[in-house]
């Protein structure tokens, strides 16, 4: 029956408690969303890169060996020799190798040499493969395979034609031998969306001319008479290795890590992702804390929203004290009342994220390639929910102490 | 257990319903105002009207006799049992046992149905519960008894008139026959009219409960329906320094 009635006192007053409600909702769903988007973001970091064992370049840091050749960020300290990739290549544990050459940019975004091996083997977020939205695989020497947002930003469509830089942020370009974009590849959500994909051979037969990063003066050697030259390269960036078991992953390591006649390295992604991500890992602590401080601001609110309501419901106090109510009574309804406030909040806040879930999900893996899955409820949330609840009662405890003072001294005295 | 306090050990059936004695009561932290009652007592059954300007100590009075407040000296007596021998929360208990209370005005819980109201006392005092046999039953026919209308009783409070919640009060300070009932100006928010209604009602349903009766008026013609009336000033008086 008093549960009954601190349920009808709360409905009876339905607009402050239901601006507390919102206030607790919204910010439930705020701390919640946040720690979505958190492990959401970091489980699309992780899978950025999938199904490859080892990486392999020269020898630097693991983190920035990850950051140029899966990112795209920073430049390689040194190169891989042609004669080392095969040598590797060559080895029985080797169930496949990609090279991928770096170096040139198109406009703001990198060019990256590779083979079509790359669209077979390239995989992420649990080993979902590179799709080809428009056009097809290049299969020409000035064929090009641009990622999403290449394609997006630039506005090309298939058959446009491309003129490549040389170097990064360069304004010396490569207009001799222009490029065609023969596909598109779909969304990733991963570095390959800002990528202009050429064969390892174009990034050779472009360089024809030059030497020492300059043009050589005066020659220009016909696409025709480029098309029959050599075009192996001299070496690679670095290279993706697929292992034939998995068993063989740790010797093949150290078997490049030891190279003899070369200083390699070779990482495991899922090992150098996860010390990158705890780099960029603390600004998302930040937002978390951020969004914790606001939880905590929506129960402060419903504590001054309780005190001011003690006032005006005196005479309510001293009603139940006359039926017979103990102050302890009188504590006990307006901490169950804030429970129950802070309780409905915390689960029309979890509703609120589940809402916004069903919205942004595919909004934000179309725009940044950021997967959030919807499960049920995780034993964190319940938890989440849980502590609300808790620290809605603690909170209230201090207006309700003042209550249980106020019924102490009024006595039957019925002040309005 | 609580049983004792009606089955009569404490009490002889004689001995007055309501004993004040040598009371002396001072507001916590308001040095300036204090209460002594050297004597004041009401017997079974009978209906005393106590008559006071306000601001005489009639509300300390009853926070008195209530067992809210417990006085500096002194002894309040309710069916024989000394209130401040109690502990707080069965002081409480008691209260709810043993008076039945009404107030000058918004006497309810505005968000509770009147059966809500009505039944509240009983939910903190066992024994007045099972003395009210079924206790929605007993709701309902002190509401036909009041003249309140049957589909009433699941009404929110606040959508009944002032006269309407009076008589909710009421029933809600008979029911399970507490032995004392305290009103406090219970016709100040009615019409001369309703008042005589009101009062009419009050006297039918304490007879019938055979409880006693303690009002607190400012109103001195209510008087001669009153087996005795007491001006508050004879009977206690107040110490106030400046």
């Amino acid at each position: 029956m008093l549960i009954r009635l601190a349920i009808a006192s709360l409905f009876a007053r339905a607009l402050t408690v239901g601006m507390t409600i919102v206030a607790i909702a919204l910010s439930v769903a705020l701390f919640l969303g946040v720690e979505k988007i958190r492990t959401g973001a970091k489980a699309s970091f992780a899978d950025t890169i999938s199904g490859t064992d080892l990486i392999v370049g020269a020898r630097s840091g693991s983190v920035q060996l990850l950051l140029y050749s899966v990112f795209r960020i920073g430049n390689a300290t040194n190169n891989v020799t042609w004669e080392s990739y095969l040598d590797i290549a060559a080895r029985d544990d080797v169930d496949w190798i990609v090279p991928i050459s770096l170096g040139d940019s198109h406009r703001q975004f990198r060019v990256m040499g590779t083979t079509n091996a790359f669209f077979e083997h390239y995989k992420y977020r649990q080993g979902r493969g590179l799709e080809v939205a428009e056009g097809v695989i290049m299969d020409d020497l000035f064929d090009t395979v641009i990622g999403a947002d290449v394609a997006a930003t630039l506005g090309y469509r298939v058959s446009d034609p491309i003129v490549v830089s040389h170097g990064l942020a360069s304004f010396v370009e490569h207009s001799d031998q222009p490029f065609q974009v023969s596909g598109i590849l779909a969304k990733t959500g991963t570095p390959v969306d800002r990528t202009v994909i050429v064969s390892l051979e174009a990034i050779e037969a472009i360089h024809v001319d030059w030497q020492s990063g300059a043009q050589i003066p005066g020659q220009a050697t016909p696409s025709d008479e480029i098309r029959q030259m050599n075009l192996t390269p001299q070496a690679v960036t670095a290279a993706l290795i697929g292992v034939e078991s998995p068993l063989q992953t740790f010797a093949l390591q150290r078997a490049i890590n030891t190279y003899p006649q070369e200083p390699l390295l070779a990482i495991l992604p899922g090992v150098a992702l996860q010390e990158l991500w705890g780099i960029v890992g603390i600004a998302e602590t930040a937002l978390l804390a951020v969004s914790a401080m606001v939880v905590v601001t929506a129960l402060i609110g419903m504590m001054a929203t309780i005190f001011s309501s003690l006032n005006e419901r005196r005479r309510e106090m001293a009603i139940f004290r006359a039926m017979g109510a103990s102050p302890t009574i009188v504590l006990g309804l307006l901490v169950l009342e804030a429970s129950l406030t802070a309780a409905i909040g915390a689960l029309l806040g979890i509703g609120l994220l589940y809402l916004g879930l069903v919205v942004a999900q595919p909004v934000l893996d179309a725009a940044y390639g950021l997967w959030l899955p919807i499960d049920a409820p995780t034993l964190y949330e319940v938890w989440v929910v849980l502590g609300v609840i808790a620290a809605g009662a603690i909170v209230s405890g201090v207006p309700a102490i003042r209550a249980y003072r106020l019924s102490l001294a009024d006595g039957m005295i019925i002040r309005s | 257990m609580h049983q004792h306090w009606t089955c009569g050990a404490f009490s002889n059936l004689d001995d007055p319903v309501l004993q004040v004695a040598d009371v002396r009561f001072r507001w916590p932290g308001r040095t300036s105002f204090s209460l002594s009652v050297p004597k004041f007592e009401v017997q079974k059954a009978e209906s005393v009207l106590l008559l006071g300007e306000s601001g005489s100590g009639k509300s300390t009075l009853l926070s008195l006799i209530c067992g809210t407040v417990i006085p500096d000296n002194g002894v309040v007596r309710v069916a024989g049992t000394d209130l401040a021998a109690l502990p707080g929360g069965q002081r409480d208990r008691f209260r709810a046992e043993q008076i039945g209370v009404i107030f000058q005005q918004f006497n309810l819980l505005p968000f509770g149905t009147v059966q809500d109201n009505i039944l509240l006392p009983l939910r903190f005092a066992r024994a007045r519960q099972q003395r009210a046999g079924e206790p929605k039953r007993a709701a309902m026919e002190l509401c036909a008894a009041l003249g309140l209308p049957k589909d009433l009783i699941h009404a929110k409070a606040n959508t009944l008139s002032v006269g309407q919640q009076q008589r909710v009060a009421v029933a809600r300070a008979m029911i399970g026959q507490p032995p004392l009932i305290v009103a406090d100006e219970p016709t100040s928010a009615l019409d001369a009219d309703s008042q005589a209604a009101f009062l009419d009602l009050l006297f039918q349903q304490s007879a019938a409960h055979h409880a006693s009766l303690l009002m607190v008026s400012h109103d001195p013609r209510l008087a001669d329906r009153f087996d005795r009336v007491v001006h508050l000033a004879d009977i206690a008086q107040i110490d106030r320094v400046a």
